[in-house]
C-alpha cells in the first residue's frame, strides 16, 4: 500500500461535535454507528494514541495485529478497515491527508520509558497514565487495565525494513493534517494526546489535537 | 551440571498447553519435523495484569524480528525471558492467531464429533481454554509470539509469511528472568498457505539455566536490555511494583 492521500468533503462548520484535546490529556467518548470522526493535527507532528471498543461489549476491541494481517500491510491509511479482536470491522479510514499511520509501536508508558531512555525517567507523563486516569474517571464504560491493548499511533511514522529493523522517524504529519474514520458500530474512542518528550514522535513538543464528529 | 534437562515432553501439532516457568530455568522448544509454529503469551503469575507486550518488545529493541539476544518484555518494563539460543533466526510477533473462521475457510471444518482428537483447533480458542484455567478471558489476550514463523515486510508495508522458515530439529531457547505463566499452542500461523492443516509437533525441554552474569549476551545486546534487566532484578529482590 503506497501512501494514500484522500481529502474529506465534510465541512467543519457542519460538524455536530468539536473538542480540542490539549497536549498530554485524554479523550473518551462513544462515536455512534454511521458517524464520522476526524482527528486533526492542529500544529503538526503530534501523535494521537488511540484505542477502540465496542460500546455494547467492551471485550470486543480494536486489534492491531488482526487489522494489519487481514489487510496484508502494516501501515494504516485511507481504505484501511480497523478490525476488532473478533475480526469485525469497527471503523474504516475514509479520509487521510497524512498518508500513513503506525499501529506496531504501541503507546508510551512510564515503565517502558525507563527501558527505552533512562531509569530516572520513570516519573515523566506517559500515554498509559492518561488511559489509566480515563478508565478510572469513567467507570461507566466498563474498561480497566486488562482491556488496554495495542493501539493506533495516528500521525506517527514507524518504518519496518525488509531485514527486520524498526525505527521511529520524524513524523510525516504537518499542521492541519487529519485522519477521518466512519464507524461501523457504536464505538468507544479512547485517545491519549501523547506527552512523550524523549523521541521525535511529537517533534519533542507535544501540541493539541482536535476531535470533530459528524452525524 | 549447567543447563541440565529437568523435564522433556512433546506437544503434538495443533494442540495447547500452559505452565509456570520459574526464574532460573529455561524452555527449549525443538521443531521436530520442520514447519512448526508456537503461539505464546506470558503473564506474571502474581499480578496477571502484567503481560507480554509485543509493541514494547519491538520498540525497546528497534526490531521487527526476534532472535538470539532479544528479550521479551512485559508491559511493565521488565523481561519475562531472553532468547539465549536460536537456530531459526527470525520469529514473528505480529501475525496473531488463527480463529475458528480462518481455520475452517483455509482447511475446512474438522470437528471433534467427526475427527475426535484429530480435529483442527485454532489458536484463538486454544488460548481461551488455557487462559480460563487462570481466571483470564479474551479481555486478557494480547498480541502473541509465533515462534518458528517469519513474517517480512517490504518497503511499501506489505507482509509475507516466509515458507519453510524452520527446519527439522531447529530450536529456540527462552531463559526466564522472572517467574512467568506461559500459555502456548502449536496451531499453524494464520498466514500459513499449506493445502492441509499442518500439524507439527514440538518437543519442549525445561532446563536449569546458568546464573546471568554482567557479561551476558542478551543483557548486553542493547543498552535498553541492560535497563530491562535492572528493572527485573529490582522486581526479583522484592522492590518492583
Amino acid at each position: 500500500m503506497l501512501e494514500m492521500i484522500k481529502e474529506s468533503n465534510l465541512l467543519v462548520e457542519q460538524a455536530n461535535f468539536r473538542e480540542v484535546i490539549k497536549a498530554g490529556d485524554y479523550f473518551i467518548k462513544v462515536v455512534n454507528k454511521g458517524q464520522t470522526f476526524r482527528i486533526l493535527d492542529i500544529e503538526g507532528n503530534q501523535a494521537a494514541d488511540t484505542l477502540f471498543y465496542n460500546a455494547h461489549k467492551p471485550s470486543e476491541r480494536y486489534s492491531a495485529m488482526d487489522t494489519i494481517r487481514e489487510q496484508g500491510n502494516i501501515y494504516l491509511t485511507a481504505g484501511s478497515k480497523l478490525l476488532s479482536n473478533e475480526c469485525n470491522p469497527m471503523l474504516e479510514i475514509v479520509a487521510d491527508t497524512c498518508g500513513r499511520h503506525d499501529t506496531l509501536g504501541g503507546a508510551c508508558a512510564t515503565e517502558s520509558n525507563t527501558v527505552r531512555y533512562s531509569l530516572d525517567k520513570k516519573c515523566m507523563h506517559a500515554c498509559r497514565d492518561s488511559w489509566m486516569l480515563a478508565v478510572a474517571e469513567h467507570e461507566e464504560f466498563g474498561i480497566g487495565k486488562r482491556d488496554i491493548t495495542h493501539n493506533i499511533n495516528f500521525f506517527m511514522n514507524v518504518p519496518v525494513t525488509e531485514k527486520g529493523g524498526l525505527t521511529f522517524e520524524d513524523g510525516i504529519s504537518a499542521p492541519g493534517k487529519y485522519v477521518e474514520m466512519k464507524a461501523y458500530m457504536d464505538t468507544i474512542v479512547l485517545l491519549s494526546n501523547c506527552p512523550q518528550l524523549n523521541n521525535p514522535c511529537n517533534g519533542y513538543n507535544p501540541t493539541p489535537v482536535e476531535v470533530i464528529i459528524w452525524d | 551440571m549447567n543447563n541440565e534437562i529437568l523435564y522433556e515432553d512433546e506437544i503434538p501439532g495443533g494442540a495447547h498447553w500452559s505452565m509456570l516457568m520459574r526464574k532460573g530455568t529455561s524452555l527449549k522448544l525443538i521443531d521436530k519435523l520442520g514447519g512448526a509454529n508456537v503461539g505464546m503469551l506470558f503473564y506474571n503469575p502474581s499480578n496477571k495484569l502484567e503481560r507480554y507486550n509485543a509493541p514494547d518488545t519491538l520498540k525497546c529493541q528497534h526490531t521487527f524480528k526476534l532472535t538470539h539476544g532479544h528479550c521479551l518484555y512485559s508491559d511493565m518494563g521488565r523481561i519475562f525471558c531472553s532468547i539465549i539460543d536460536d537456530s531459526v533466526g527470525w520469529h514473528d510477533t505480529v501475525g496473531a492467531n488463527t480463529t475458528k473462521k480462518i481455520v475452517s475457510e483455509k482447511w475446512g471444518e474438522h470437528n471433534y464429533q467427526e475427527y475426535r482428537n484429530d480435529w483442527c483447533l485454532n489458536g484463538h480458542d486454544s488460548f481461551l481454554v488455557e487462559l480460563a484455567k487462570y481466571g483470564m478471558t479474551e479481555r486478557d489476550m494480547a498480541a502473541n509470539l509465533n515462534l518458528f514463523s517469519k513474517v517480512t515486510v517490504d518497503d511499501n508495508g506489505h507482509m509475507s509469511l516466509v515458507e519453510a522458515n524452520s527446519k527439522a530439529s531447529d530450536s529456540v531457547e527462552l531463559r526466564f528472568e522472572m517467574d512467568t505463566l506461559v500459555i502456548f499452542h502449536t496451531c499453524p500461523h494464520p498466514m500459513n498457505t499449506s493445502v492441509e492443516y499442518p500439524k507439527r509437533p514440538v518437543t519442549y525441554q525445561i532446563r536449569k539455566s546458568e546464573v546471568v552474569g554482567e557479561d551476558d549476551y542478551c543483557r548486553n545486546f542493547r543498552e535498553e536490555n541492560q535497563r530491562g534487566f535492572k528493572n527485573t532484578e529490582l522486581y526479583n529482590i522484592g522492590c518492583g511494583c
